[in-house]
């Protein structure tokens, strides 16, 4: 768990994952992100709600939970990432007529929250063993008031930001999956916050990888 | 070869964007016609109703008096309601608002703030005591695709026919006086437009989808840029991956609607005014 370089001077905070947590679902995961952590927990494939069934694949809800108070709009707002993003990713044709529930429950917030809630979904359709194409990660780039980026910002950062981007990129081709924005910026600035967060996806499913190989070297 | 709509309907579409064209006649970078009307609601504070296609958007603004938030005392409230009610759509049920209705308020309200469309400091009238709060209740009337350009067009047309009363606080009995002889409008900063793209098959990328053309698209794609061509969100839920070059074809696009949208709302905004 160090803090991972990507390269040209910017960091990601320190990193950390444990699968396999929970007895009930059938996939768990948390994900640390400096003092940011979510808990996640996939059930599926069940049974389907008739008035959700899909006749072709299978139907996927996302439902975040905030630390304190009811969900609102922004976590709303959040599901619907999210489960867009899984929803590209997830073989979900093999297993039509069925429902999978992925609940992320955020444990502590110090920014970059969207992110880290990819990465523990991620990691959780993972352990649940759950069919997907590629995998995919979420990172989240700040610009401050001097234009510099900032990836993976703190919530203190993220006050201080003019504009904060999270991104989900793919394993395979590095490509946006999904992106999500506030504050207003370049075109320049969007295309380089892209190249950042492409180049730290590379490290994210490299300590995916590591983690992963950790787990299993004890099993075995 | 020919496909059927309703038993092929991807395979129809398909068909269409081979040849360049989509079912409706319109080719792939070609935007419904867009029509306009400014201070449909004469109730409201302000108001317009904007049609793009099918889809029918209306907005209303309702301004009220309230005590400004205390970690920001000198700023106002703007609060923006998306509402996509049963009328609209058979996918929308009554009941609680959805989804979708959820997410498109949430994004409305961040390019609110990311735009700085209007500044929140002219809202407050007396600092940490009385605040303008903008009630923006956006509604949906028929749902046939891209209704978020819709909304942010009928938003921000509303937000330039808003006209306010001018408030004074009474020294000696600490009260608001509100003078409805003499009222001013908004100073809006920013015009952000936004327009939405969908990708199909991962490859083909068309602009203003219909609600067919959403449901059957891999992923849906809205950016939002203002006059001084900077963006003010660029919203991908999901969907599938986009490469740079799409990307960059988005914004050039939508650059070129906001000079578009602009002009519209100049034109509208003007016969208005002379026809009063």
């Amino acid at each position: 768990m160090d803090q991972i370089e990507t390269g040209s001077g910017s960091v990601l905070r320190e990193y950390g994952s444990e699968q396999n947590l929970l007895s009930k679902p059938d996939g768990s995961a948390t994900f640390l992100q400096g003092d940011t952590s979510v808990l996640a927990g996939v059930y599926g494939p069940a049974e389907v709600k008739v008035n959700k069934e899909i006749y072709d694949r299978a139907t996927l809800e996302v439902v975040v939970q905030p630390k304190v108070g009811m969900s609102s709009v922004r976590e709303r707002a959040r599901e619907q990432c999210v489960r867009e993003t899984c929803e590209a990713v997830l073989l979900s044709t093999l297993h039509p007529r069925s429902s999978l529930t992925l609940i992320l429950q955020v444990v502590h917030d110090d920014g970059s929250l969207l992110s880290c809630c990819l990465n523990a979904a991620c990691m959780a359709l993972m352990d649940a063993g759950l069919p997907m194409g590629r995998l995919f990660c979420g990172v989240t780039c700040a610009i401050d008031s001097d234009s510099q980026i900032i990836t993976d910002p703190t919530a203190q950062q993220e006050r201080e930001s003019r504009a904060l981007m999270t991104f989900a990129i793919d394993s395979k081709e590095r490509n946006v999956l999904m992106s999500s924005t506030k504050g207003s910026f370049s075109v320049k600035e969007l295309q380089q916050c892209i190249a950042l967060s492409q180049k730290a996806s590379e490290k994210i499913f490299q300590f995916y990888r590591d983690s992963v190989k950790r787990r299993y070297s004890k099993i075995l | 070869m020919c496909f059927i709509r309703t038993a092929e309907p991807l395979e129809y579409h398909r068909s269409f964007l081979k040849e360049n064209c989509r079912p409706d006649g319109r080719e792939l970078g070609e935007f419904r016609p867009t029509t306009l009307n400014i201070g449909s609601i004469g109730t409201a504070d302000g108001s317009a109703m904007v049609k793009i296609g099918n889809t029918t958007v209306i907005c209303g603004i309702k301004a009220e008096l309230s005590a400004p938030p205390s970690d920001a005392p000198d700023k106002g409230y703007i609060v923006p309601n998306v509402d996509l009610p049963p009328l609209c759509s058979s996918r929308f049920r009554p009941g609680p608002p959805g989804e979708q209705a959820q997410a498109a308020s949430q994004f409305i309200a961040d390019v609110i703030d990311g735009s700085k469309i209007i500044k929140k400091e002219d809202l407050c009238i007396e600092k940490s005591k009385l605040c303008w709060v903008l009630y923006c209740d956006i509604m949906c009337l028929d749902y046939d695709g891209n209704v978020l350009d819709a909304c942010i067009i009928t938003l921000l047309a509303a937000l330039k026919n808003t006209q306010i009363p001018k408030v004074t606080i009474n020294k000696e009995t600490d009260l608001a006086e509100v003078d409805i002889e003499h009222k001013r409008h908004l100073q809006i900063n920013k015009h952000p437009v936004s327009s939405s793209f969908a990708v199909f098959d991962d490859t083909v990328l068309i602009v203003d989808p219909t609600a067919e053309e959403e449901s059957l698209a891999t992923s849906v794609i809205t950016a939002v840029v203002d006059e001084d061509d900077q963006l003010c969100a660029f919203h991908k839920p999901g969907g599938s991956s986009l490469s740079a070059e799409k990307l960059q074809d988005c914004i050039t696009r939508s650059v070129t609607r906001h000079r578009e949208v602009g002009k519209l709302i100049d034109k509208v905004l003007e016969s208005t005014k002379a026809s009063k």
